[in-house]
Formats: C-alpha cells, sequence, structure tokens
C-alpha cells in the first residue's frame, strides 16, 4: 500500500465524477449550490439513518451474531429507503426554488431547468455517498500495511474503488430517472429506482464474492445510463451523430 | 502557562468585529448626480449598510433625493431589473465565499492532519485559565464553562473599548493596533508555521534564506493588506492569516472549552450584530454615520470595484488621466484606514455622469461584491480543524462539517439576500457544523465503520 495504490484508487472512484463535476458543474455557481445542497440531504438522510440503527444496536444485545447481523441488513435497507425520501424532499424543494427562479428571471424562464438540477442533485448524492464510502479507506491506503493479510480478499481497495464508482454513477442516472418519474407523474419510475437501489446495496452483501455484487451492479448501472438517457431526449439517432461528430443537417464528413 | 503578547488581544477583537456579513455597493449608482456630498453619502450608505448585490433601491432612491435631479427616475427602473437578478447575483457571491472559506478549511486541515505540533498540547492562553485535567467529567464541564466565560468576556471587553475608541474618533490608537497585529501573525506566526512544516518534513532551512523568506512574506503581505495591492494577493494573505489564526486557536485552547467557546461565541455574534445596543451594530452604526468604512484588514471582500472605462466628463473631481489611476485604486478604497478616510473622501467619490443604463448594469455586475468577517473565516475553520484533529483520525466526520458550514452560509446569504441588512455569519453555520460533528463522530462513524468491515454499500 502506497501512493500507487492511494492514486490508483482515488483516480478510479472519482474520476469521472470529477471530471462531471469539472466539465458540467463547476462553471455555473447555480449548479454547485444545488450539489453541495445535494450533498447535504443525503448526509442528513445518512445521519437519521445512523440514528436509527445506533439506538437499534444499543438496545440489543452484543453477543447476539445474528441479531447483530439482521440489525445490519435493517440498517441498510432502512437507510436506502431514506436516502430516496429526502431525494424526494429535495426535489420538492427543487421545484419550489424553480418557481422563484422563474418570478424573480427577467424573461419568465428559470436559469436552470428540472432536468438540469436532477442530474447534478444526482451527482451530489453520488459524491458525497462515494466519498463517506472512500475517503477513510483511502486514508488508510497512504499508510503501511498489508491488505487481506487475515486471510481477506486482496482486492478490497480495488472493488471498493470499483463499486464506488459505480455508485456514484447510479446516484446520477438515479437522479434524472427519479425527477423525471415525481416530474410526470409516473410512479413506476420512482418504484423502479428504489428498488434498483435496494438490489445494488442488497447484492453488496455478496462480498467478497464480487462477481455477484460488482458485475450485475455494472449491469444495472448501464441499464439506468440507456433509460436516463432516452428520458433526456436522447436516442440512438442522436448518440450516432454524436459518435461521428456531424454537425445537426450536416453531412458526414470524414476525419472531421 | 504560555501566555501570548498583549497584541494578541486585537486578535480577538479582529474576530468580534468581523463576524459580520456585508456586501459591497457600488458608488456611482448614487453618485448619479454632481456634488460631493450627494455622491458621499451614496458611498457611504453603499459601503456600510451590508446588503446583497440588489438590494440598491434605498441607495438609488437616496441619491436620487439628495441630487433633486431628473435621475431617480432611471434610478428606479434600474432597481426593478436590479431585483430581479436578485437570485443570479446571490449564487456568484455565494460562490465566491464559498471558494475562500474552502480554501481557508483546507490549508487548516492539510496543516492539522501533517504537523504534529498543532495537535499537540503545549499549554493554554491566559484566556482560559482553568485547566481540563481534572479527574471528573463535572468538573471538567465546569471548568470549559468558566473558560468560556473569561474568553467571551474578553471578547466583549474588547469590542466595547474598540467602539468607544471608534465613537471618540481615536483613530490613530486603532490604525496602530491593528498593524501591531498583522505584524505578529505576519512575521511571527509565519515564522513559527514555516518552522514547524520545515520540522515536520525534514527539510534544513539556513537563516539568511529563511530571513529573507520571511521578510519578503510579511512585508508584502503589510502593504497588500493595509496599502494597496492585486486584489488575490491581498485576497489570498487574508486567506493565510485566517488559517494562521485558527491554527493558533485550535492549538492552545483545550478540548472542551473550544467546542462550548465555539457555541458561545455564535450566540454573542448574534446579539453583537442584531441587538440595538450590541457593539457591532453600533459600529457598523457609527461608520455610516460618519460615511467611512470600517476598519481596513479585516473584512474579506470578493470583488474589486471599477470605476475605470467610464467616460466622466465632470472634471470636478480632478483631470482625467490622474482619475483613472485613482479609480482603479479607488475600488478598494474600503481597505484604507479610517484616518485616511477623510482627506481621500473627495478623490474617491467621483462622480458618474449620465450614461446609458446598460453600461451602467454592466458596471454594477463587476462591482458588486460580498465581504465576509475574517473572524467568521477563523471560527470556521477552527471547527473543521478541531473536527480534523480530534475525531478519531475521521475523515468523514471533517467532510460534514465542510458541508455543514458551506449550506450555513449559503443559508445566511440568502437570509442576506431577503433581509438586506447586517447579518451575523456564525450562527447558523457553527450550529450546524457543531450538531453535524457530534452526531457525525458519535452516530454514523459505528454504522460506517461497520459497513466497511463487511464492505456493504448504502
Amino acid at each position: 500500500m502506497t501512493l500507487a495504490v492511494f492514486f490508483g484508487c482515488t483516480f478510479i472512484a472519482f474520476g469521472p465524477a470529477f471530471g462531471l463535476f469539472i466539465f458540467t458543474i463547476a462553471r455555473d455557481p447555480l449548479r454547485i449550490i444545488i450539489l453541495i445542497a445535494g450533498a447535504f440531504f443525503w448526509l442528513v438522510s445518512l445521519l437519521l439513518s445512523s440514528l436509527i440503527w445506533f439506538i437499534a444496536v444499543k438496545a440489543s444485545d452484543p453477543q447476539d451474531e445474528r441479531l447483530q447481523k439482521g440489525l445490519l441488513i435493517f440498517g441498510v435497507m432502512f437507510s436506502v429507503l431514506l436516502q430516496e425520501a429526502f431525494r424526494f424532499l429535495y426535489y420538492k424543494l427543487l421545484r419550489k426554488a424553480i418557481e422563484g427562479l422563474v418570478a424573480l428571471s427577467e424573461d419568465g424562464c428559470s436559469p436552470i431547468s428540472i432536468q438540469q438540477m436532477a442530474y447534478v442533485a444526482g451527482v451530489g448524492f453520488g459524491l458525497m455517498s462515494g466519498a463517506f464510502s472512500m475517503i477513510n479507506l483511502l486514508a488508510d491506503a497512504l499508510g503501511p500495511g498489508t491488505v487481506g493479510i487475515h486471510g481477506d480478499s486482496q482486492l478490497y481497495f480495488l472493488t471498493s474503488a470499483f463499486m464506488t464508482m459505480v455508485l456514484i454513477f447510479l446516484h446520477t442516472f438515479w437522479g434524472i430517472l427519479f425527477f423525471h418519474g415525481c416530474e410526470h407523474r409516473r410512479w413506476w419510475e420512482i418504484t423502479a429506482v428504489v428498488i434498483m437501489h435496494l438490489t445494488v446495496s442488497g447484492l453488496s452483501f455478496c462480498n467478497p464474492l464480487y462477481v455477484g455484487s460488482l458485475v450485475p451492479s455494472y449491469l444495472l448501472m448501464a441499464a439506468a445510463a440507456t433509460w436516463a438517457y432516452l428520458l433526456s431526449g436522447g436516442s440512438a439517432q442522436n448518440l450516432r451523430r454524436f459518435l461521428l461528430c456531424l454537425r445537426s443537417g450536416a453531412s458526414p464528413q470524414p476525419g472531421s | 502557562m504560555i501566555t501570548f503578547m498583549n497584541n494578541s488581544d486585537s486578535e480577538e477583537e479582529p474576530c468580534n468585529e468581523r463576524t459580520s456579513l456585508m456586501s459591497a455597493e457600488s458608488p456611482p449608482v448614487p453618485s448619479y448626480q454632481d456634488g460631493l456630498q450627494a455622491s458621499e453619502a451614496g458611498e457611504a450608505q453603499a459601503h456600510r449598510k451590508r446588503r446583497a448585490g440588489s438590494s440598491r433601491g434605498p441607495n438609488n432612491i437616496a441619491g436620487g433625493e439628495m441630487s433633486g435631479s431628473g435621475v431617480p427616475v432611471r434610478e428606479r427602473a434600474l432597481e426593478n431589473e436590479e431585483e430581479e437578478l436578485t437570485l443570479k447575483y446571490g449564487a456568484k457571491h455565494v460562490i465566491m465565499l464559498f471558494v475562500p472559506v474552502t480554501l481557508c478549511m483546507i490549508v487548516v486541515v492539510a496543516t492539522i492532519k501533517s504537523v504534529r505540533f498543532y495537535t499537540e498540547k503545549n499549554g493554554q492562553l491566559i484566556y482560559t485559565p482553568f485547566s481540563e485535567d481534572t479527574p471528573s467529567v463535572g468538573q471538567r464541564l465546569l471548568n470549559s464553562v468558566l473558560n468560556t466565560i473569561v474568553m467571551i468576556s474578553v471578547i466583549i471587553v474588547m469590542t466595547v473599548f474598540l467602539v468607544l475608541l471608534y465613537k471618540y474618533r481615536c483613530y490613530k490608537f486603532i490604525h496602530g493596533w491593528l498593524i501591531l497585529s498583522s505584524l505578529m501573525l505576519l512575521f511571527l506566526f509565519t515564522y513559527i508555521y514555516l518552522g514547524e512544516v520545515l520540522k515536520t518534513y525534514n527539510v534544513a532551512m539556513d537563516y539568511p534564506t529563511l530571513f529573507i523568506v520571511i521578510w519578503n512574506f510579511g512585508a508584502v503581505g503589510m502593504i497588500c493588506i493595509h496599502w494597496k495591492g492585486p486584489l488575490q494577493l491581498q485576497q489570498a494573505y487574508l486567506i493565510m492569516i485566517s488559517a494562521l489564526m485558527a491554527l493558533v486557536f485550535i492549538k492552545y485552547l483545550p478540548e472542551w472549552s473550544a467546542w462550548v467557546i465555539l457555541g458561545a461565541i455564535s450566540i454573542y455574534d448574534l446579539m453583537a450584530v442584531l441587538c440595538p445596543k450590541g457593539p457591532l451594530r453600533m459600529l457598523v452604526e457609527t461608520a455610516q454615520e460618519r460615511n467611512e468604512p470600517i476598519f481596513p484588514a479585516l473584512i474579506y471582500s470578493s470583488a474589486m470595484m471599477w470605476t475605470v472605462g467610464m467616460a466622466k466628463p465632470d472634471t470636478a473631481a480632478r483631470g482625467p488621466s490622474q482619475q483613472t489611476w485613482d479609480a482603479a485604486e479607488d475600488g478598494r478604497e474600503h481597505l484604507r484606514s479610517p484616518s485616511q478616510a477623510e482627506s481621500q473622501i473627495s478623490e474617491m467619490r467621483s462622480p458618474v455622469p449620465t450614461h446609458p443604463a446598460t453600461s451602467l448594469e454592466e458596471l454594477e455586475e463587476e462591482e458588486r461584491g460580498v465581504k465576509l468577517g475574517l473572524g467568521d473565516f477563523i471560527f470556521y475553520s477552527v471547527l473543521v480543524g478541531k473536527a480534523a484533529a480530534t475525531a478519531s483520525g475521521d475523515w468523514n466526520t471533517t467532510l460534514a462539517c465542510f458541508v455543514a458550514i458551506l449550506i450555513g452560509l449559503c443559508l445566511t446569504l440568502l437570509l442576506l439576500a431577503v433581509f438586506k441588512k447586517a447579518l451575523p455569519a456564525l450562527p447558523i453555520s457553527i450550529t450546524f457544523g457543531l450538531i453535524f460533528y457530534f452526531s457525525t463522530d458519535n452516530l454514523v462513524r459505528p454504522f460506517m465503520d461497520t459497513l466497511a468491515s463487511h464492505q456493504l454499500y448504502i
């Protein structure tokens, strides 16, 4: 464990998210505020869920292994549900904010749309969730030690980094899907997001059998990505045009 | 026990009268009309009233009434447009404050985590005379409360003393006091800090090099802060001295006393700024009456005011070339000492002649900035630094406190945009910070540690 592991895991876990931040969020002050507020909402949800878990653990017998494991499962599920509840609350807050922005603007339309807010809120949730999962690990990776010396998996840091990355992406896409569902009153989209989140968290119980947790998570991420892309107005056409560097209406020019 | 020179009192001082949020206003809007008086009054309102960028209404109206010219109509039209842009400007102001606060915290946390010196217990300040090395919890709590009472009383006495000095126009004394305190910060504390950093990384530096480095750093700092200098350099110096001061507090305040002091000082801040007889409020009001800027070098300002590039057919103030040069510096007039203020007010209040509204708006955009007292920087950094130092090596707590403080600052700025008057910047942020520190350290940490040990993800 050295600087190599530290930097490697940092960039795996947070590289894409920081890229998203720098290219899409950092220029607009309003988006930065929405990002930080999203992180704050996630934090509050974590606080409440850990409060519940803490009370449950203190009220129970610490020697009973099965009970503790059961309480942990309950804690994880409850935390997931609370996170989604706070995502809904954040949606409500952002809706109110959009109304305020519209009222204050010169030309009657808000400087930021609800879809952009959904994306930024998702990134906020994802970044905070990833940071809380990963930062302590990264700090430990800087110091001396051997991974898995007691028989645990040696890929602990690497898989944690990959899991964090996929979770950040998933939160981003879930943000878009969730807000879209709330906007258009499609409850099945909302329930799909909740079920996906529960699934991903539940799959992490397979660790250290990483095939069972990482691979399905990445598949779910690809599915969520496609769904969010389609909901945001993307299509196969757009994708092809983007990849071939076409301008809309122009004919394809090789090498342009 | 280690004591500090009395000059450190002035360090406490800035913590108090700095703990308010201010926003810069642009002078030219009220100074449409000719006449130094009108522009001076507008200037006074612009600088002393703490408002968000859009709240130029009263300024405009006051300026218009003063001049009695046909300008008020246009001013009011502008005012409406300005009101509409509140939130957009609000967001920019928030980011203009997020960045320096974040930088200050990063410097403090990085130092705390790497340099052992600032987490070692090496005595206490004389402002916290009671020791916390007592066997019983009750005694320790009592001692920390007593320490807090002593510290807050010292701060109150200093603030009242400062307000009295200001009221009776002892500007030389105040100016000298401020210069001495920034001298100490820029030279002595920097020397100690550099020494400790070099020790941590085992880098040798000979005395001549050290002398040159410290001398240059300190001299340029004094010039930038108390006189003129590039805005970003001045901001960087203010961030650095806030970080140094915060590190001193983190080192010398005992554990429990630090937390109780943080809570007490946000309550004090709330009362000092909002109560009618509060010392800080009286300070602001006296400064407003006299049309003077509040003390230089103790406020972080996020924007410079540019009056360059505006046509000035009115040559009553002075010649064009001199005007341009002075205008560039005049933007920084809030940094000038009150003693110089009177002589320079005539130069600074160059009247803005009539010109199209659009160019004025562009000017307004650049000129609007927000000011935050350095005491706020210091106490935010103390909270986050203490979280980094004492939270069982946990980074989550530090991160949680950081986000909480930023959200508190955001909410405070929102309130500033709504209420358009001087507001204390400490209470909301420190409350959120304290809540998140204690709950993350005691509730979230065991939960996240258990999850991490099973590699579960929520």
